[in-house]
C-alpha cells in the first residue's frame, strides 16, 4: 500500500478547487443557516445559477469574463428575491422543503432537452474558459508543489478560487460583527422579538438570502472553470448536502468554520478513499470493488451528517452556545 | 451529565450495529467479481426497427482516456472504463449498414454519466423518428389512467410520510429510501431467485417492515429521547437517506432493475394496460381502504389519530404514545415497501427510484394537509394526476418539475393543504 | 382619580381627557369562534391601563391585532391620532409603540448587551450597505451602548452584561425584555403578563420599573392575572370577558362591579376579587 500517494492525495485536497468551490457554497450557506436562521436546502441551485449564468453569457452571448460573472451573480441574486419573497414568510420546515423543491425543479428545467440550444441539456455546456484563462499571467509549464503538480492553468484557477474564499471571509466576517450582523442573529433567535423591535425581518431575511446565494454562485463558477465543463447532474442534492455537511462539520456560526471544514472534509474523504482502495488492492476487502470505495465517500458523507447533528451540532469551531436549532 | 453520555454513545452504537448488519447482509449479494480491473461500464443495444445491428464502432473517450468495441451479433455492446466521469460516447456512422442512419443528424454523439453509478446505458436512435398519431382526447385518457395509479401508489408511501410526521413530528427524508428497499427485495426475490410473486412481496413487504421497525428502535426513538428539534431531526434524516442510498447502491448495485417483465396487455379503449398494473392498482386501493378502516374503527387506530392531534393530550388520557409510535412506524413502512414493490412491478427501479419520488411525496402531503391520513391519499392522487396530465403541456423531462411548482405554490398560498384547516394562531 | 382620565359616565368605551391610543369596532374571528370584538376603547396617555379578563378572553390577541403581529377581519385604530391598521409590527414599534410577550422572548445566544443594543433605533450600521464602513455607525454605536449600560445598572442587570441571555433566571429575562424595550424611548409601552413566572423577590422590583415609566412620562398598557399587582400600581382598568370590553374605570371601583365578578368567577360570585389569586393561569391563546 502506497502511504506516500494517499498522504499527497489528501494534502492535494486541502488545497484543490473543488475545496474552494464548496467552501464558497458553504460560506454562503452560513449566512443563511448560521447567522439568520434559514433553513435552505437549495443550495446547489444557487451555485448552479453562477455557473449557468457564467457559461451561457461566454458561449451564447459572446461576453467577456467579467461581464458573464456579473451574469452569474444576477442570476442567482434574482433567484434569491423570487424564493425568497414568496417563501421567507413560511415556517422554518416549510422553507426548507421550499428550495429543495425549487432547486430540483430547476435541475430538471437545465436537463430538458427542449432549451439544449441555450443549456447543453443533460450534457451541460463545456469550452467556456477562453476569456478568463487569457487573463492568466502564470507562465506556461508544470508547477511540482512537492505533494501535487498542475498546470499553470489548474494553478491561476487555484489562486483565484482561494483569493475569492479569503475576500469572503474577510467580507462576511466584518459584516456580521456589525449591528446588521447582529440583527441576523437575533432573527435567529426569534424574528417576532426583533419585529417588536421596529426591525423589518423580511427585508433582513431577503438580504441574507442574497448574499448568501450570491456568495455560493461564485463557488458554482469557480466549480465549473476548472475543467471548463457544467453539467446539471453536478447540481443534485447531493451538492446540497456536501455543503450541509461541511458547514456543521466547521460550525455553522462562525466564519472559520466552513473553510476549515471543507477542508478537512475533502481530506477526510480523500484520505479514506485512497485506504480503502489501497486495501481493495491488496485483497483485504473483498467484498468491495474499486468503483465501490467511491460510493462510499457519499456514505461517510452521510454518516458524518447524522453524526454531527447528534453528536456535535455546535461543529469543530463553534461555541456550543452559539447555535442550535430552532425547533 | 454521565448519563447524557451514556445515552449518546447508545445512539452511536445502535446505529454502527445497524450499518454493520446491512454491510454483512451486503456481502453474499456481491458475490461475483469482475475480472477486469475497469470498474465501469458503458453499454447499449444498437436496434433498427427492432432488429439488432451488428459490427458497428463505438467509442467512448474522456479527456485522454479512449476504447472503441464493435457491437455484437444481437446489436448489444459493452465498453469497460476506469475512473467515474462523464464519457462522450461515439458511434461511427460510416461503419452502419446501408439503409440504416441516425434517427437525428448529430444522434451519434452521446454522453455516458459515470459519476454517480458504475454503469451507464447509451442508446442510439436508429431509423425514421415515430410520429405520434394518437389524438388529444385518447392522450388525455391515457394519462388520466396512468396519473391515477401513479396517485395510487404515491398514496401508499406518502400516509407513510404524513403518519410518522403527525405522530412524531419528522419530516422524515429518509422515507424514499423504503420504496427503492421494498422494490429492489421485490428484484431479488422474483425475477432473481424466481419466488412465487406474491411471497416475494410478502418478503420485500416485511423487508421494508423491518428497517422501518428498526430504524425507529434504533435512531429515532432514541433521539426522540432526548428531546431533540425537529428541524435537528430532519437533518439528521438527510443524513440517514444519503447512508440508506448508498448502502442500496453497494448491495444492490446501480444498475436499473427490470422486475415484472411486460405483463399480458389488456386494452381499456384507448388505454393500453397490461394485468400488472390492474392488479397493483387493485392492490393499491385495497390497502388504502385497510388503512382508512384502521384508522377510523380501530382502537389503536383511533389512538393513533389522537397522538398525531395532540400528543401531551393524548398521553394524559392513558395513550401509550411510544407503543403508538411504534405501530405507526412498523404500519408506514409496510405501506411505503408495498408502494415500492407496485412501483417496481410496473416500471423499472434502481438505487434512486424512492429518492426520486420522494419530494413528489412531500408534495402529496403539503396538499392535503401535513399529518392526516385522508388529505395525503387525495393529495397523492393529485399530485399522480398533476405529473402525468402534465406531459400534454409540457416536455416529458419536465413532469416532476410540475409536480414541485405546485408544492411550492400550495406552501406559499395555503400552507395548511387543501383539506387541512387553518391552524389558530396569536 | 376617574374624573382626570374619563370624560363623562365611566362606562366601558368611555371617552378619555386625552387618549394616546383609540380603537373602533375592532374583531377578530377563528373559524366561527369571535375572540376579539372591541367596538370603541381609548388609553390614556400617561397612565397605567391594566387589561384584565378571565383565561380566552382575547386580550393577548388584541394585544396581537394592535402591534400588527395578527390582522383582524375588520376595525381601525389610531395612534397618537395617526391611523395605524393595516401598519406592519416593525412599523408600529418604529411609531414609539413597543411591546412585550407573554412567554419571554429573550434572545437567548446573544449577549445581555447585546440584546440591548438591538433595542436602539436609528442605527445606520444596521443597514446593509451602512454597515459596511465601522466609522460610519461607530459613534452611534457608542451612544447606544452608553444608554444600555444605563438601563441596564438601573434593572440591576449590570452584573450580566457579557453573559448570553441564555444564561438568564426567567425574572431576568423579563427584566431584559423590559428594559430593551425602553431602549427607543417608546411612548406606549405594551407588557403582556410581565409578572408571568417572576419569583416574589423580583416582583416589587419590577413593579417599581413599571411605576418609573410612569413618572418618566412614558404611557403603559399591560395584560395581568394578578388582582393584586392591578389594585397597586395601575390607575385604570379594562376588562375583557369572550372578546368584549365589559367593564373599565379605576381599579377599586371595577373590582367592586358586578359585570366583572360575573365575567371572572361564574359561581364563586360571593368572593371578593382581591382575593383570589389567579395568577398562576396561563391564557392559551
Amino acid at each position: 500500500m502506497d502511504w506516500l500517494n494517499a498522504l499527497n492525495l489528501t494534502a492535494g485536497e486541502l488545497i484543490g478547487v473543488y475545496t474552494a468551490a464548496y467552501v464558497l457554497a458553504a460560506l454562503g450557506l452560513a449566512v443563511h443557516f448560521g447567522f439568520t436562521g434559514l433553513l435552505n436546502f437549495g443550495q446547489a441551485a444557487f451555485a448552479a445559477l453562477g455557473a449557468y449564468g457564467y457559461s451561457i453569457a461566454t458561449l451564447t452571448l459572446n461576453w467577456p469574463w467579467w461581464a458573464a460573472v456579473l451574469a452569474g451573480l444576477a442570476a442567482s441574486g434574482v433567484f434569491a428575491l423570487l424564493l425568497g419573497i414568496p417563501t421567507l414568510r413560511l415556517r422554518a420546515d416549510y422553507l426548507a422543503i421550499v428550495t429543495i423543491a425549487a432547486a430540483q425543479a430547476l435541475r430538471y428545467a437545465f436537463s430538458a432537452s427542449d432549451y439544449a440550444s441555450v443549456t447543453g441539456a443533460s450534457n451541460g455546456l463545456s469550452e467556456f474558459g477562453e476569456s478568463f484563462y487569457s487573463l492568466n499571467p502564470i507562465p506556461k509549464g508544470r508547477y511540482d508543489l512537492g505533494f501535487t503538480s498542475m498546470s499553470e492553468n489548474e494553478l491561476f484557477i487555484r489562486i483565484i478560487g482561494w483569493s475569492l474564499v479569503v475576500i469572503a471571509a474577510v467580507f462576511l466576517f466584518f459584516l456580521t460583527r456589525s449591528p446588521w450582523g447582529r440583527v441576523l442573529k437575533g432573527i435567529r433567535e426569534d424574528e417576532d422579538a426583533v419585529r417588536a423591535l421596529g426591525k423589518n425581518v423580511f427585508a433582513y431575511k431577503i438580504q441574507a438570502l442574497v448574499i448568501g446565494g450570491t456568495i455560493a454562485s461564485l463557488g458554482g463558477m469557480v466549480f465549473v472553470m476548472s475543467s471548463q465543463t457544467n453539467q446539471p447532474s453536478t447540481w443534485g442534492t447531493n451538492f446540497t448536502f456536501m455543503i450541509w455537511t461541511i458547514l456543521l462539520l466547521g460550525g455553522a456560526a462562525t466564519i472559520l468554520g466552513p473553510i476549515v471544514g471543507g477542508m478537512v472534509f475533502f481530506a477526510l474523504l480523500m484520505f479514506t478513499q485512497s485506504v480503502m482502495e489501497g486495501l481493495v488492492k491488496m485483497g483485504w476487502l473483498p467484498f468491495l470493488d474499486i468503483a465501490q470505495v467511491g460510493q462510499i465517500r457519499f456514505l461517510l458523507v452521510g454518516l458524518i451528517l447524522m453524526l454531527l447533528v447528534i453528536f456535535r451540532p455546535q461543529g469543530i469551531f463553534g461555541n456550543k452556545k452559539e447555535l442550535q436549532f430552532n425547533g | 451529565m454521565n448519563q447524557l453520555t451514556i445515552r449518546k454513545s447508545g445512539v452511536f452504537f445502535a446505529l454502527v450495529a445497524m450499518l454493520f448488519a446491512l454491510f454483512t447482509a451486503a456481502a453474499p449479494a456481491k458475490a461475483a467479481d469482475d475480472p477486469s480491473t475497469y470498474a465501469y461500464t458503458i453499454g447499449g443495444t444498437l436496434l433498427n426497427n427492432d432488429v439488432g445491428v451488428p459490427d458497428v464502432t463505438i467509442t467512448a473517450t474522456l479527456d485522454a482516456f479512449k476504447s472503441t468495441t464493435k457491437t455484437l451479433e444481437d446489436g448489444s455492446w459493452e465498453i469497460k472504463v476506469p475512473n467515474p466521469g462523464v464519457y462522450t460516447v461515439t458511434l461511427d456512422e460510416s461503419t452502419l449498414p446501408a439503409g440504416a442512419s441516425m434517427t437525428e443528424k448529430g444522434g451519434n454523439v452521446l454522453q455516458a454519466d459515470l459519476t454517480q453509478t458504475d454503469f451507464a446505458a447509451v442508446l442510439f436512435s436508429l431509423g425514421a423518428a415515430q410520429v405520434d398519431t394518437v389524438n388529444w382526447g385518447d392522450q388525455f385518457m391515457i394519462a388520466l389512467f396512468a396519473g391515477l395509479d401513479w396517485g395510487l401508489m404515491l398514496a401508499l408511501a406518502a400516509i407513510g410520510i404524513s403518519l410518522i410526521f403527525g405522530t412524531t413530528g419528522l419530516s422524515n427524508f429518509a422515507h424514499g429510501e423504503m420504496v427503492s428497499l421494498g422494490a429492489l427485495v421485490m428484484w431479488v426475490c422474483y425475477p432473481m431467485l424466481g419466488l412465487n410473486i406474491f411471497v416475494s412481496a410478502a418478503l420485500a413487504v416485511l423487508a421494508a417492515t423491518v428497517f422501518g421497525y428498526t430504524q425507529d428502535a434504533a435512531l429515532w426513538k432514541p433521539l426522540r429521547k432526548r428531546r431533540m428539534g425537529t428541524n435537528q431531526m430532519m437533518i439528521v434524516s438527510i443524513g440517514f437517506s444519503i447512508v440508506a442510498r448508498y448502502i442500496l447502491l453497494l448491495v444492490f448495485g446501480g444498475d436499473t432493475k427490470d422486475i415484472g417483465g411486460v405483463g399480458s396487455p389488456i386494452n381499456l379503449g384507448p388505454v393500453m394496460t397490461n394485468d400488472i398494473t390492474l392488479y397493483s392498482m387493485l392492490i393499491a386501493a385495497v390497502a388504502l381502504g385497510g388503512v382508512a378502516l384502521f384508522l377510523t374503527k380501530t382502537r389503536v387506530g383511533k389512538a393513533t389519530r389522537a397522538v398525531s392531534d395532540n400528543a401531551a393530550l393524548a398521553a394524559s388520557t392513558g395513550i401509550d404514545v411510544e407503543r403508538i409510535i411504534r405501530i405507526v412506524w412498523v404500519v408506514a413502512s409496510a405501506l411505503t415497501g408495498l408502494a415500492g414493490v407496485l412501483y417496481g412491478l410496473q416500471f423499472q427501479a434502481n438505487w434512486l427510484t424512492g429518492f426520486d419520488l420522494l419530494l413528489l411525496l412531500f408534495a402529496a402531503v403539503t396538499l392535503g394537509g401535513l399529518g392526516t391520513a385522508l388529505g395525503a391519499t387525495v393529495g397523492a392522487i393529485i399530485i399522480g394526476l398533476v405529473v402525468q396530465l402534465s406531459v400534454l403541456f409540457i416536455p416529458t423531462e419536465m413532469m416532476y418539475a410540475a409536480a414541485l411548482v405546485i408544492l411550492i405554490v400550495i406552501l406559499i398560498v395555503r400552507p395548511q393543504g387543501v383539506l387541512g384547516k387553518k391552524q389558530r394562531i396569536g | 382619580m376617574a374624573n382626570q382620565i374619563a370624560i363623562g359616565a365611566v362606562e366601558p368605551g368611555c371617552k378619555k381627557v386625552d387618549p394616546i391610543l383609540v380603537a373602533d369596532n375592532v374583531t377578530r374571528q377563528f373559524g366561527g369562534l369571535t375572540a376579539v370584538n372591541v367596538e370603541h376603547v381609548e388609553i390614556p396617555r400617561g397612565q397605567i391601563t391594566a387589561l384584565i379578563g378571565p383565561n380566552g378572553a382575547g386580550k393577548t390577541t388584541f394585544f396581537n391585532l394592535l402591534t400588527g403581529f395578527d390582522k383582524p377581519n375588520t376595525g381601525t385604530w389610531t395612534f397618537e391620532g395617526k391611523d395605524l391598521a393595516g401598519v406592519p409590527s416593525y412599523k408600529v414599534a418604529r411609531r414609539g409603540m413597543i411591546r412585550t410577550f407573554q412567554l419571554t422572548k429573550a434572545l437567548s445566544l446573544l449577549t445581555v448587551i447585546d440584546n440591548m443594543r438591538l433595542g436602539s433605533q436609528d442605527q445606520p450600521g444596521e443597514g446593509f450597505f451602512g454597515s459596511w464602513l465601522r466609522f460610519n455607525w461607530k459613534s452611534r454605536e457608542t451612544q447606544i451602548t452608553a444608554k444600555a449600560d444605563e438601563l441596564l445598572k438601573r434593572f440591576k442587570l449590570d452584573a450580566k452584561r457579557e453573559d448570553y441571555a441564555a444564561a438568564l433566571s426567567g425574572g431576568q429575562r423579563k427584566l431584559l425584555e423590559m428594559a430593551r424595550a425602553l431602549m427607543s424611548d417608546p411612548k406606549l409601552v405594551m407588557l403582556d403578563e410581565p409578572m408571568a413566572g417572576v419569583n416574589p423577590a423580583l416582583t416589587q422590583s419590577l413593579l417599581e420599573h413599571i411605576k418609573d415609566l410612569k413618572s418618566n412620562g412614558t404611557t403603559v398598557l399591560f395584560v395581568e392575572h394578578d388582582m393584586h399587582m392591578v389594585r397597586h400600581i395601575s390607575d385604570w382598568v379594562i376588562v375583557m370577558a369572550e372578546g368584549k370590553i365589559v367593564a373599565e374605570g379605576p381599579p377599586a371601583e371595577v373590582m367592586k362591579n358586578p359585570a366583572v365578578i360575573d365575567a371572572y368567577l361564574g359561581a364563586h360570585a360571593d368572593t371578593d376579587l382581591g382575593d383570589v389569586e389567579i395568577g398562576s393561569a396561563k391564557e392559551g391563546n
